[in-house]
């Protein structure tokens, strides 16, 4: 059996959950989620039904803000009861975090941050990138059970099945070990924007716009005309302009919109292991000999104070 | 209390990679200590020159070649080394075992760990050796204080950031931003070369293998649009709808 572990938030599971259902299909076999929570995880638990025969809801309000050991204890009891062979999560954060110690709990394998993965005989294999994502490797898990964290936006978004499943909650017992590390205040720069690594397109802005507030007006400015998610490079969040959970690229997120606009990006190895399984990329850069030209798909040479602007009327004029 | 400080010898950012027969070659020149490792050891030996650690041990898995991380790693401060030697190519769980035996053999109560190495662009290391040492992880930390036994962190998480507590002993991953590493000056490199370090070979069995690699690239259009600004954005507006069909 394949358990995948749903990813949600204010009450509805990420659209990575519905990509791990696409991956399950796939993979074929019985196929159960498990959504970790309190009531406000009720909902999720009730969304995740139609798509999937069983959903596990562990009924835990503790488990809403829960350390990396909370949540692997809750995840390995339903596992371990469900006898699975394969757990599927996604590999943001907190997915490469519980991934690795869930895996060897189990006794078993991790395939890290998948691409796709497929059954070959007994065996599960994946594809995944490596060496700041210019080299693909496929792997093979030697033992079992297999932890799989899945790249976000590696499969599509699923349809509901035909017939809904059904909700069972339980709890979990935890040990000693699982309460050691205490959580404070989280913050998070809520921006009521669309998430980075859930927007289809991606306005992304480099050193090259020279100061926070020309970051502001043109490239925040360009992605709410466009509906996108903002991010930046280090060399931004590094100089303050903008937060950490922005970035893109090794230390950052991984993102594959369907559209990507690198402005004022010179193309670092680092920041193109984030972002090069983009669909279209467009780059603006005043250097035409800047890398970031090497993988894009529609380059201008120019300065970005001129070029977007132009841009805005250009996109706000097409009917 | 000691402090343990895993290093990685890993390629370059710059190196040019080539595809052979399934497996990824490079010249033995192209690697250097993994970046992200830096950020511990600078953290461990920060905390020894505060006078919160005794000593710092840095810890290596992997090929004879690693010795060069480890040299990289004493001269930035670390006191000895420990290279725990194997040619095969070991997955992160694999490692985790051996690694939860060698920090716990040098007595250490803190181990940093790379958040991400650059070679298997892998974030697994961290969590396993804290699941192998029964330890809480820190992952993706960007400030650190001891407290008498207790850490007090600051770690990034999905959406933002998160303050973590725990006392001792734990595992902490690092994350940019966290310091800025210091560069080896001449005379620490020279001392470094005679500071102990030990090796001891390793056999233990991989939970992953590699079947095949290759250099994947990504066709990708490479049109330039030349003319003046309301020239080039026209065009790309039209050529994003009509011809890329993305907008
Ligand atoms: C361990 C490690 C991890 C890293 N992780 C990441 C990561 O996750 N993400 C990341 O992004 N980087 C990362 N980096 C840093 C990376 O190496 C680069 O330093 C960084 O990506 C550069 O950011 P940038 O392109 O904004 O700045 P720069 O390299 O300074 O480029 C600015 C560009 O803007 C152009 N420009 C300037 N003015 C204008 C103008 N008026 N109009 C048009 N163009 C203009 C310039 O020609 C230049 O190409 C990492 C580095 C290390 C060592």
């Amino acid at each position: 059996m394949i358990l995948i572990a749903i990813d949600h938030a204010h009450g509805s599971p990420r659209r990575g959950a519905y990509e791990l259902v696409s991956a399950a299909r796939e993979l074929g076999g019985e196929v159960a989620a498990v959504v970790l929570g309190g009531p406000e995880a009720a909902p999720v638990a009730d969304a995740l039904a139609a798509y999937v025969p069983s959903v596990v809801h562990v009924d835990d309000a503790s488990l809403d803000h829960a350390s990396h050991e909370r949540r692997t204890t809750a995840l390995a009891s339903v596992a371990a009861d469900l006898g699975v062979d394969v757990v599927l999560l996604g590999a943001g954060r907190s997915g490469q975090a519980v991934g690795p110690r869930l895996a060897l709990r189990l006794g078993g394998a991790l395939l890290e941050d998948v691409a796709a993965v497929r059954r070959d005989g007994p065996a599960v294999v994946a594809e995944r990138l490596a060496y700041l994502s210019r080299a693909s490797l496929t792997v093979r898990a030697e033992v079992a059970p297999v932890v799989v964290s899945v790249k976000p936006g590696a499969y599509p978004v699923a349809a509901p099945a035909d017939a809904p499943g059904s909700v069972a909650s339980r709890s979990v017992a935890f040990g000693a070990a699982d309460d050691v590390a205490r959580l404070g205040e989280r913050r998070s720069a809520a921006r009521g924007r669309v998430a980075l690594e859930e927007a289809d397109v991606v306005v992304c802005g480099g050193r090259g716009l020279g100061d926070a507030a020309s970051f502001e007006r043109l490239v925040v400015g360009l992605a709410d005309e466009l509906g996108a998610g903002v991010a930046s490079t280090r060399a931004v969040v590094d100089a303050g302009w903008r937060p950490y959970d922005e970035q893109v690229g090794q230390t950052g997120k991984s993102v594959a919109p369907k559209l990507y606009f690198a402005l004022g990006v010179s193309g670092a190895v680092q920041h193109l292991s984030g972002m090069n399984r983009s669909g279209t990329v467009v780059a603006v850069n005043k250097d035409g000999d800047a890398p970031i030209f090497k993988v894009a798909d529609y380059g201008i040479v120019g300065d970005l104070h001129e070029v977007l602007p132009a841009l805005r009327s250009a996109l706000a004029g097409l009917d | 209390m000691i402090i343990a400080t895993y290093v990685k010898h890993v390629p370059d950012a710059e190196a040019r990679l080539t595809a052979d027969a399934g497996r990824i070659e490079l010249d033995d020149d192209a690697y250097a200590l993994d970046g992200m490792d830096e950020y511990g050891v600078e953290a461990a030996v920060r905390l020894k020159e505060a006078g919160l650690a005794d000593e710092v041990v840095a810890l290596a898995i992997g090929p004879a070649r690693s010795e060069a991380a480890l040299r990289t790693a004493l001269a930035l401060g670390a006191d000895r080394a420990v290279l725990l030697e194997t040619d095969d190519d070991l997955d992160p769980l694999a490692q985790a075992g051996p690694l939860s035996e060698a920090t716990l053999a040098c007595g250490a109560e803190l181990l940093w760990v790379g958040g991400k190495q650059a070679d298997w662009d892998s974030a697994a290391l961290g969590p396993a050796v804290a699941e192998a040492l029964g330890w809480p992880l820190c992952d993706w930390t960007t400030e650190l204080r001891l407290e008498g036994r207790e850490v007090a962190a600051v770690h990034d998480v999905d959406d933002g950031s998160e303050a973590w507590r725990a006392p001792l002993p734990v595992v902490v991953t690092t994350q940019q931003g966290l310091n800025e590493p210091r560069y080896p000056t001449l005379p620490n490199i020279m001392k470094a070369k005679r500071k102990p370090l030990e090796r001891q070979p390793l056999t233990v069995a991989a939970r992953v293998v590699t079947l095949a690699a290759a250099l994947p690239s990504r066709a990708r259009r490479g049109v330039r649009l030349e003319g003046d600004a309301a020239t080039v954005a026209s065009e790309l507006a039209r050529r994003l709808r009509d011809e890329a069909k993305v907008l």
